[in-house]
Parts: C-alpha cells; structure tokens; sequence
C-alpha cells in the first residue's frame, strides 16, 4: 500500500494508511500512516465490536489531521489486549492456535498457494459472478 | 527473532517472515524499501468536511463480481459504499481470512465510516470504495499497473483524502 499511497499523494489526493505492521509500513515509508498493535488480518480492529472499529479510526484521523512531516507512523494507542500474549503466537499471516504452534513449531508455510484462478468465498459468489458476465 | 520479548512492541513481520523463509530453505522475501521522503500532499480541509475514499488490499471483492486470484493479481474492483459490509467477500493467500469473513468492516470498514459521516467526524464517503490485492510480488506490476490504475479511480472521484486499508 505504501506504492499506492506514494502514487496518490504524488497525484494530489492526500492519503492516510492504516497498519498494524510496523516494520512492513516503515519499511515502504508512506506519507501518513496511522497504527495500531492487532494481530495480521484485523487492521480495524475485533469483528463484530463497531465502537471497537469506530474508535480506532476516529483516533487515525484525528492524528492524520495533526501530521505536518511526511513519513508519519503516529500509534493510535488502540491494542488488541493490555499485554500483548497473542505476539508469541504471531505468524506472517495471522496467529497461530496453541495447538498449531507445538505442532509446526516455525516451519510450516502458513501462506495459501498462489494459484491463478479466481478464489471465491463461496461458490454462490463463483455462479454469481459467472452468470452476470 | 520477529515475536516480541514483551508484550508492548510490536511483531516485526520483516524478521518473522524471514525466519520462516530460512526455516523452510526459501531465498530471502524481498520487501520494499523507499527510505527517501514520500511526496506530500497536504489537507485542503478538516476531515470534518473533507470527503473520503475507502481503498483496501484485503482482497475485498463484492458478491456477484469476479473474485480475485492469488497471483500477482492487480485488478480493481469497485464497491458501491453504500451497501451493507454483508454483501462484501474477502479473498487472499496471505492472511488468516476467517476473522475478515465473519466482518468484512476490519479489512474494509465502510459500514464504519458511513457512520462516522452520521457522526459528523467525516464530510462524506465517496460513493465507490476500491477493492484490490496486496502481496503484488513484482514490485514492477504493483508499480506499473496497480498504482496507476488506483491513482485514475481515485482521482476521477474528487475526494479529499483517501484511506488506505492494508492487512
């Protein structure tokens, strides 16, 4: 998303990104970023707890409003939990289970294959798509 | 050597993923780095009446449109904001999809900000919301079709600030 943003901004459309992987982020330096500490796969928070959502992107904007360098990574202070537990079990693509992780320990791929076809959610969507085009 | 020893810094997805690779005898993922200052577009107005435009990479695609693939997919797709997060898929190879599909709003909130504009926190919500792929390997594809052609929504939309929703 950092490209992305980068493209917009050179554009003219002023962007905010949100993340809740730093180093990822930091690395890809996009104009205004706003993060917040959840495990891969919830960047606006728990399913299911608007106010939850709600807060965490009332407090990405208010930072955004108040960003004037660009580069910007500001915390918006909203965490998954006061401490942080689910970290151990963090993966590159989301958290493992406890049962997982005594069983692969670090080697396992937990990334899906990269196949070229269309990967619908269900297969109603696949019919739905397929019968409209 | 990416989890944290304590609870309050962040995991470093760079050093996790590159322990995996290693694990697994994979060459090293190559990650972006641009350590050179972004180009900067300021505010024009409080986003109080600043006008808004949902982009996410989650994969998000809408029922009844073609969903994406896994690899190197830089299409587009286009989501009326107006509708219900329920009418919202998610599709992706590199992230625990279960969470996002139970609610789409945590990796594509427009049920989010359609009510942070009855708030009166946002001016407004553009009426389309962008749906694409992250985990573009080719850097050169991402830069050279998937940018530019958010850039042309976009920027057809007149809005005052896009919010990018990465995973």
């Amino acid at each position: 998303m950092g490209l992305v943003a980068r493209a917009l901004e050179a554009a003219g459309v002023p962007t905010l990104c949100l993340t809740s992987a730093y180093s990822i982020t930091a690395s890809v330096n996009p104009p205004r970023a706003a993060f917040s500490d959840l495990p891969l796969g919830h960047t606006v928070g728990r399913p299911h707890e608007p106010e939850f959502q709600r807060d965490l992107l009332r407090r990405a904007f208010r930072a955004a409003e108040a960003m004037d360098e660009p580069g910007t990574i500001a915390p918006t202070g909203v965490a998954w939990d006061v401490n942080g537990s689910w970290k151990r079990r963090a993966t590159p693509t989301g958290v493992e289970t406890e049962a997982a992780e005594s069983k692969s320990g670090a080697r396992s791929d937990t990334r899906n294959e990269r196949v070229d076809i269309p990967q619908y959610q269900y297969e109603s969507d696949r019919l739905a798509a397929e019968s409209g085009a | 050597m990416g989890a944290p020893l304590d609870g309050s810094a962040p995991v470093d997805y760079i050093a996790l993923t590159r322990d995996r690779y290693d694990a697994l005898g994979y060459p090293p993922y190559q990650w972006v780095a641009l350590p050179e200052p972004p180009p900067w577009t300021p505010l024009s107005r409080p986003l109080n009446e600043s006008t808004v435009a949902l982009v996410g990479s989650g994969g998000a695609y809408r029922e009844g449109q073609t969903a994406f693939h896994w690899k190197d997919d830089t299409g587009v797709r286009r989501i009326p904001s107006a509708d219900p997060a329920t009418d919202i898929r998610v599709t992706h190879f590199a992230y625990d999809l279960e969470p996002a599909r139970e609610d789409p709003n945590i990796v594509f909130p427009v049920d989010r900000l359609r009510e942070l504009v009855d708030e009166g926190v946002l001016g407004g919500l553009a009426s389309t919301a962008l749906g694409c792929m992250g985990g573009i390997y080719s850097v050169r594809r991402a830069t050279e079709e998937l940018a530019p052609a958010i850039v042309a929504e976009v920027t057809a939309m007149d809005v005052d600030l896009a919010l990018l929703v990465p995973v």
